[in-house]
C-alpha cells in the first residue's frame, strides 16, 4: 500500500463494511446497446426542471437539448442518441415514491448521428466564466449520487477563495464499483477534469480521494500524475470506512475542518466534486458533449452476472440486467444505489437518470421480524458520523414531536444508515428521519400558505368592510341631502304662508285648476248660447213659415 | 417485472436484543459458579426459582397488554432481571420472599412502565429494594462461606429451607446463617472497633479473605474479569464502571486516608457484596443508565458515591440498589445537559425549552 | 405555651411568604403578548368555518377566551392541535374520530361547461380565490384556493367540483414506519 505523506484525520463513528466490490470490477466496462426508446425525465436534478424546447413529433440528434435549464438552480437535460419524439407524458421514474413525472420518449433511429460539437482545444484560454457556461449548457450534474447542477456549485463566487479541491473518489458505499473502474479505465480523463475545475475555482491544490480498497484506481491515477508531472494533484488515499466518502466526513478526513451546519464547503475553502463529475466535465469542455450516459454497476447476489455498464440516459433498467445475464431465481428486490442509502424500486421498467450509480439485485428475504423497542444502548449514537443522538431523534420523530427533533439537530443527519446498522432491537431508525424530515418540510409549505391565506383573507374582509363602508356613505349622504331638502322645503311653506308667496307648484295648480274651472264655466255659456241660439232659430224658422 | 419493496440499509444486521442479553448473562456466569461453590446450593435454587417467575410473570403480562409472545419471553431480558435478583439475595431466603421481588421487578417495574425499554428503574434493583424493605429479617439468611466452622447444605436440605423453612435436624438458624462481611463491618465500627481489629477478631475474623469477603472477593473477581471482556466486546459500555470504580477509589481513599481505623480500605469496597456484580451487570442496564458518553461517566460516578455514602453513613450494609435507583432518577436530566456537540456546530447546545416558547419565530 | 409558639411562627412564616408572592406577583407582572394572535398563525387559515365560528380569527378569539376546545380544526388535524396544546399548556385532546390525523389536501374547480356566471361563488370565497365577472366565465385560481368548500353550496347548478392535489415526487412525504411491535396487536 502506498504511503501517504499527507496526515489524515478521523471523523466520528462510521463501520467496517464488507465492500462486495471484486465481483462487479473483474470483467471491464461493458457498454450498453443502444435501447429502442429512451426516456428521458425532465427533472433529474436537484432544483428547478427544465424548460421543454421539442415537442411529439421533432427529430433530434445525439446530444441535442432537449429541455433547457430554467432558473439558477436548474440543469438542461439532451438527447441520448439520435431519433424522434414519440412522447412527453407523465411517466414512472425512479423515485421511492413510485410516483410519474414529465419524461421525454425518444424513439431511437440506430444511426446515434451526434449535434455539431465545439470542443475546446485550448480550455485555459477561457474565461471560468465561460467555462461555467459550459459546463451549465452540458447538464452536467453531481454525478455521485445527489445531482446537484454543477455549474452552481462551481460558481463559488468572488468571496469564497477555495483553497482545496477535493476529488471524491472513495465510493464508500458497499457493492458500488462505477467510480473504481472510470478511475482505472479513464485515468487521463479524470484528471483533465481536475484541472479543468481547479482553474475554474482558482484552487490552489487538488486532492483526489481514493479508499485504500482500490489500488487499481490509485495506481492508474497517479501513473497520469507522474506522466504529466503535475504538482499541484495528488492522489490521497484514505481508509476504508463507511461513510468516508460523505462530502463533509471526507472534508475531515483531509483537513480536519468541520464544514458548518448553516453553511457550504466553499465557507471554508473546500469544494468537493465527484470523480464521475469531473470526466463529466472534461468531455463537456474538450470533447464538447453534453451529459448523456453514465457508468451504472449492475451487482447483487440476484443477478447473473455482476459488472459496470456504460448506459445512456434513458435506458430501461430492464434492458440492462438483460445484458447481465438476467434474474436469478431467488431475485427479491430491486435497489437503486447501494445497501445502505439505495432505495428500492417497484419495477424495472424505469429509465436509468444520472443520479443512477448502482442496481442492486439482492436475494434477501423481506425484513419479517418486527423491530423491537429502543433498549438505549446508544450503540446508534457511537456510530453516527454527524455526530447525533439518533435515540433522541428517534423518540421525537415516532412522537412526531416536530420541534424537538429539529433542536436535536435533524437536518443534519446525512442518512447513512450506521445507526440502523448496529441497532440491536433493529428500528428503521432512517426511515423515521427521513418522514420527520417531509413532514416538517410540508408543515413549513403549509405555513407559508395558510399566511398567505390569512393576508388574502384580511385583505378581502378590509375590502368588503370598505365596500360597506362606500354604501353607508352614499347612503348617509343621500340621506342628508333629503334631510336638507325637506327642511328647506317645510322652511319655504311656512314662509309661503306668511308672506303669500306664492309656492310655484302650489301656484300651478291652481293655476291649472282655475284653467278647468273656466274652461268649464266656458262650455257651460257656449252650450247654454248653442241652446238659446237654437231656441231663437227654431222660433226664427217657426216664424218664417 | 415486479419487486416488493423495502426500507434501507439493506444489509444483514448482526446485533439483535437477545444477542446482547444472552452474551451479558453467559459473562456472569464465572461469577455465578464461584457463588455457588462458596455458598452452596441455596445460589442455584434461587436462580431458577426467579427464572421462573420472571418468565410466567412476563408471559402473563405480555398477554394482558396484548402484545406478541414469542420475541419477548425469547429476548433474554425477563432472564437477566431474574438472575441479577437471584445474586443479590440472600441465599437461604425463603421461596415466597423470591417470588415476590421477581414478580414485582418484572410486573410492577418492568410492564406498568411500558414493558422493554420503557422502565425508567432497573427492575431487579426494584424488587430488591421492595423485599429489603418489606421483610428485613428475612433478608438476613446469608449463608456464610465455605469456612472450617461452618459445612454447606446439601441440595435436598437447601430446597427444604428455601420451600419449607425447615432447618435440618442438627442445626440452628445460628448455624447456618451469618451476616455478611459488609454487614459485620457495619455493626463493629458501629460498636467503635477499628477495620484493623475487625478483620483479626477471632471470632468472625476469618469471613474476611486476602482482598473483600471470603468467597465474595472470588465472586467479585470473576465479575470484574467477565465485565472486563464485555467492555472490550462493546457489548456494555466501559465508562459507566469506570465512573463507579473511580469514584469508590477516591472516596475510599481519602476517608481512609483521613483515618484509617474508622473507614474501610478501598480493596474491601470493590471486592464485598454485590460491588462487581453492580458495577458491570446492573448498573450498565442500558434502559435505564444515562444515554450520551459524558453523561455515563456522570452516571457511574454518581452510583459510586451513593454506595459509598451508603455502606459508611446510610443503614444498609450493601448500598448499591438504592444507589443504582437514585441514578435512574438523574438519568434523564443528566442526558439533557450532556448533549455532545453535532458535527459542524460550533459548541455544545442542548435543547431550549419548547413549552410555549415561540419567540424565535 | 410551646405549641402556641410552633403555630405562631408558622403563621408568620406563612404570611411572610404570602406577602412576598403578592409583591412578585404585581411587581413582575409579564403583559402576555395577545394571545389571540398566536393562536391565529397556527390555525391553517382555509376560512371554511368547520370549527363552528366565522372563520380562523373568530375561532382563535374564542379559544383565547376559553368558549372552544382546542380539537375543532379538521384541516388543521392533529398537528394543529398539538401545537395549539403546545402553545396553551393545555392537555392535547383528540380530534373526532371521523377525521384523519393528516387530512387530503383538496381544491375545487369549476365545470365550465356547466357555469352562469351568477357570482354567488365569488361572494363566498373567503380568500377571493375566483375570478369571474356578472355574466362572465368564473374559474377558480388553483394556486389560492384552500380547500375550505364554502363556494360549493351557493351554486346553483352545482358545478364546483372537489380534487386531490396532485402529489409530485419533490412534495411526497415519507409515510411513518409501521411493524413496530410497540404497538398493541388486534386481538
Amino acid at each position: 500500500m502506498s504511503l501517504n505523506s499527507r496526515h489524515l484525520w478521523h471523523f466520528h463513528g462510521g463501520l467496517k463494511l464488507p465492500s462486495n466490490k471484486a465481483v462487479s470490477t473483474i470483467k471491464p466496462i461493458t457498454r450498453a446497446l443502444l435501447p429502442k426508446r429512451l426516456v428521458i425525465p425532465v427533472q433529474q436534478h436537484i432544483g428547478e426542471a427544465g424548460k421543454l424546447l421539442v415537442k411529439v413529433g421533432d427529430s433530434v440528434l445525439k446530444g441535442q437539448v432537449l429541455a433547457q435549464a430554467s432558473s439558477y438552480v436548474s440543469a438542461s437535460i439532451h438527447a441520448p442518441s439520435s431519433g424522434k419524439v414519440v412522447e412527453i407524458e407523465e411517466l414512472p421514474v425512479p423515485h421511492p415514491s413510485g410516483l410519474s413525472a414529465l419524461s421525454v420518449v425518444i424513439e431511437t433511429d440506430g444511426e446515434d448521428k451526434w449535434i455539431e460539437l465545439s470542443p475546446l482545444h485550448h480550455p485555459n484560454t477561457k474565461s471560468p466564466t465561460e467555462l461555467r457556461q459550459l459546463i451549465r449548457q452540458a447538464g452536467i450534474v453531481g454525478l455521485g449520487g445527489a445531482a446537484f447542477p454543477t455549474a452552481v456549485k462551481v460558481n463559488t463566487g468572488p468571496h469564497a477563495e477555495i483553497d482545496t479541491l477535493i476529488i471524491n473518489g472513495a465510493e464508500c458505499e458497499p457493492s458500488i464499483s462505477c467510480d473504481d473502474m472510470l478511475m482505472r479505465h479513464y485515468a487521463s480523463e479524470v484528471i483533465s477534469g481536475c484541472g479543468l475545475i481547479q482553474y475554474i475555482v482558482s484552487a490552489k491544490h487538488c486532492l483526489i480521494a481514493i479508499e485504500d480498497n482500490k489500488p487499481e484506481a490509485i495506481a492508474a491515477l497517479r501513473a497520469v500524475i507522474t506522466e504529466k508531472a503535475l504538482h499541484t494533484i495528488e492522489v490521497v488515499v484514505v481508509p476504508t470506512i463507511y461513510p468516508t466518502g460523505g462530502e463533509k466526513q471526507l472534508i475531515k478526513v483531509l483537513s480536519n475542518k468541520e464544514v458548518p451546519s448553516d453553511g457550504f464547503p466553499s465557507d471554508i475553502g473546500v469544494l468537493v466534486q465527484n470523480v464521475g463529475t469531473a470526466v463529466a466535465i472534461h468531455k463537456a469542455i474538450c470533447l464538447g458533449e453534453p451529459l448523456i450516459s453514465r457508468i451504472v454497476t449492475i451487482t447483487g447476489e440476484g443477478v447473473q452476472q455482476a459488472h459496470n455498464m456504460e448506459v445512456l440516459i434513458g435506458t430501461p433498467m430492464s434492458e440492462l440486467i438483460e445484458q447481465s445475464g438476467g434474474y436469478h431465481d431467488d431475485a427479491a428486490k430491486l435497489i437503486m444505489g447501494g445497501p445502505m442509502m439505495g432505495f428500492t424500486l417497484q419495477t424495472d421498467h424505469l429509465p436509468v437518470t444520472k443520479a443512477c450509480n448502482c442496481l442492486l439485485v439482492s436475494n434477501a428475504a423481506e425484513q419479517t421480524a418486527d423491530a423491537m423497542p429502543c433498549i438505549r444502548c446508544g450503540a446508534c449514537a457511537t456510530v453516527c458520523p454527524a455526530q447525533l443522538l439518533p435515540q433522541q431523534l428517534y423518540w421525537h420523530a415516532s412522537s412526531k414531536n416536530f420541534d424537538l427533533v429539529q433542536e436535536y439537530h435533524l437536518f443534519d443527519c446525512i442518512e447513512c444508515g450506521c445507526c440502523n446498522h448496529v441497532c440491536p432491537s433493529q428500528i428503521p431508525l432512517v426511515q423515521y428521519y427521513r418522514f420527520a424530515k417531509t413532514e416538517i418540510w410540508n408543515q413549513e409549505r403549509d405555513r407559508i400558505k395558510s399566511d398567505h391565506a390569512r393576508i388574502r383573507h384580511e385583505f378581502r374582509q378590509q375590502r368588503l368592510d370598505r365596500e360597506k363602508k362606500e354604501r353607508d356613505e352614499k347612503l348617509r349622504k343621500k340621506k342628508e341631502l333629503l334631510a336638507k331638502k325637506k327642511i328647506a322645503e317645510a322652511e319655504t311653506k311656512k314662509t309661503a304662508d306668511e308672506t303669500t308667496e306664492i309656492d310655484p307648484k302650489k301656484a300651478a295648480i291652481e293655476a291649472a285648476m282655475q284653467r278647468v274651472k273656466d274652461k268649464k264655466s266656458a262650455q257651460q255659456t257656449a252650450t247654454t248660447n248653442l241652446t238659446s241660439a237654437t231656441e231663437s232659430s227654431n222660433e226664427k224658422s217657426t216664424q218664417e213659415q | 417485472m415486479q419487486f416488493k419493496t423495502a426500507t434501507s440499509p439493506h444489509l444483514a444486521q448482526q446485533n439483535s436484543v437477545q444477542s446482547v442479553m444472552y452474551k451479558v448473562l453467559l459473562a456472569m456466569l464465572p461469577g455465578t459458579i464461584a457463588m455457588i461453590v462458596f455458598f452452596g446450593w441455596g445460589v442455584l435454587v434461587n436462580i431458577i426459582l426467579a427464572s421462573v417467575v420472571a418468565l410466567s410473570c412476563e408471559a402473563l403480562m405480555l398477554l394482558l397488554r396484548k402484545r406478541p409472545l414469542k420475541p419477548y419471553l425469547l429476548d433474554g431480558s425477563a432472564l437477566l432481571t431474574a438472575t441479577l435478583l437471584a445474586l443479590a439475595l440472600p441465599q437461604l431466603a425463603p421461596w415466597w420472599l423470591t417470588l415476590i421481588g421477581t414478580a414485582f421487578a418484572i410486573i410492577v417495574a418492568k410492564h406498568l412502565y411500558g414493558g422493554l425499554g420503557f422502565n425508567p428503574f432497573n427492575p431487579a434493583m426494584v424488587g430488591y429494594i421492595v423485599v429489603i424493605i418489606s421483610f428485613p429479617r428475612e433478608m438476613t439468611q446469608w449463608v456464610p462461606p465455605l469456612l472450617d466452622d461452618y459445612t454447606l447444605l446439601t441440595f435436598s436440605e437447601t430446597l427444604r429451607v428455601i420451600f419449607h423453612g425447615e432447618l435440618p435436624l442438627t442445626y440452628g438458624w445460628d448455624a447456618i446463617t451469618m451476616a455478611t462481611p459488609l454487614d459485620t463491618v457495619k455493626t463493629q465500627l458501629g460498636l467503635e472497633l477499628s477495620i484493623n481489629e475487625i478483620e483479626n477478631h477471632k471470632e468472625y475474623g476469618s469471613m474476611f479473605g486476602a482482598i473483600g469477603g471470603f468467597g465474595w472477593e472470588w465472586a467479585n473477581g470473576l465479575f470484574l474479569m467477565t465485565g472486563l471482556y464485555l467492555c472490550i466486546k462493546r457489548i456494555i459500555d466501559w465508562r459507566i464502571p469506570a465512573g463507579i470504580i473511580a469514584a469508590i477509589l477516591v472516596l475510599s481513599n481519602l476517608f481512609a486516608l483521613y483515618d484509617y481505623a474508622s473507614f474501610t480500605p478501598p480493596t474491601f469496597h470493590l471486592f464485598s457484596g454485590g460491588f462487581m456484580l453492580g458495577a458491570f451487570f446492573i448498573a450498565t442496564d442500558p434502559v435505564t443508565a444515562a444515554t450520551t458518553t459524558k453523561g455515563r461517566w456522570l452516571y457511574g460516578a454518581g452510583i459510586g458515591i451513593f454506595i459509598y455514602i451508603i455502606r459508611t453513613w446510610g443503614s444498609y450494609p450493601d448500598g448499591i440498589a438504592f444507589a443504582v435507583i437514585l441514578m435512574n432518577m438523574a438519568a434523564p436530566l443528566l442526558d439533557y445537559y450532556t448533549m455532545p456537540r453535532a458535527f459542524g456546530h460550533r459548541w455544545n447546545e442542548f435543547p431550549h425549552h419548547h413549552l410555549g416558547d415561540k419567540d424565535e419565530e | 405555651m410551646s405549641i402556641l409558639t410552633a403555630i405562631l411562627t408558622l403563621a408568620l412564616i406563612a404570611a411572610l411568604f404570602g406577602l412576598l408572592l403578592g409583591y412578585a406577583s404585581v411587581k413582575f407582572h409579564v403583559e402576555g403578548d395577545p394571545v389571540v394572535d398566536k393562536i391565529d398563525a397556527i390555525l391553517p387559515q382555509t376560512q371554511c368555518g368547520q370549527c363552528g365560528f366565522a372563520g380562523c380569527r373568530p375561532y382563535a378569539e374564542a379559544i383565547s377566551s376559553g368558549e372552544a376546545e382546542i380539537n375543532l380544526c379538521p384541516p388543521g388535524g392533529e398537528t394543529t392541535m398539538l401545537a395549539l396544546s403546545d402553545l396553551l399548556g393545555v392537555e392535547p385532546l383528540a380530534l373526532d374520530a371521523e377525521h384523519d390525523d393528516i387530512p387530503e389536501k383538496t381544491v375545487v374547480y369549476i365545470d365550465e361547461e356547466t357555469c352562469i356566471g351568477c357570482t354567488l361563488c365569488i361572494q363566498a370565497c373567503p380568500v377571493d380565490a375566483i375570478l369571474g365577472a356578472a355574466k362572465q366565465m368564473h374559474t377558480i385560481i388553483e394556486s389560492e384556493c384552500t380547500g375550505c368548500d364554502l363556494c360549493i353550496p351557493p351554486c346553483p347548478v352545482d358545478c364546483i367540483h372537489i380534487k386531490p392535489v396532485k402529489v409530485e415526487p419533490d412534495t411526497w412525504r415519507w409515510p411513518l414506519p409501521d411493524h413496530v411491535s410497540t404497538a398493541p396487536q388486534a386481538g
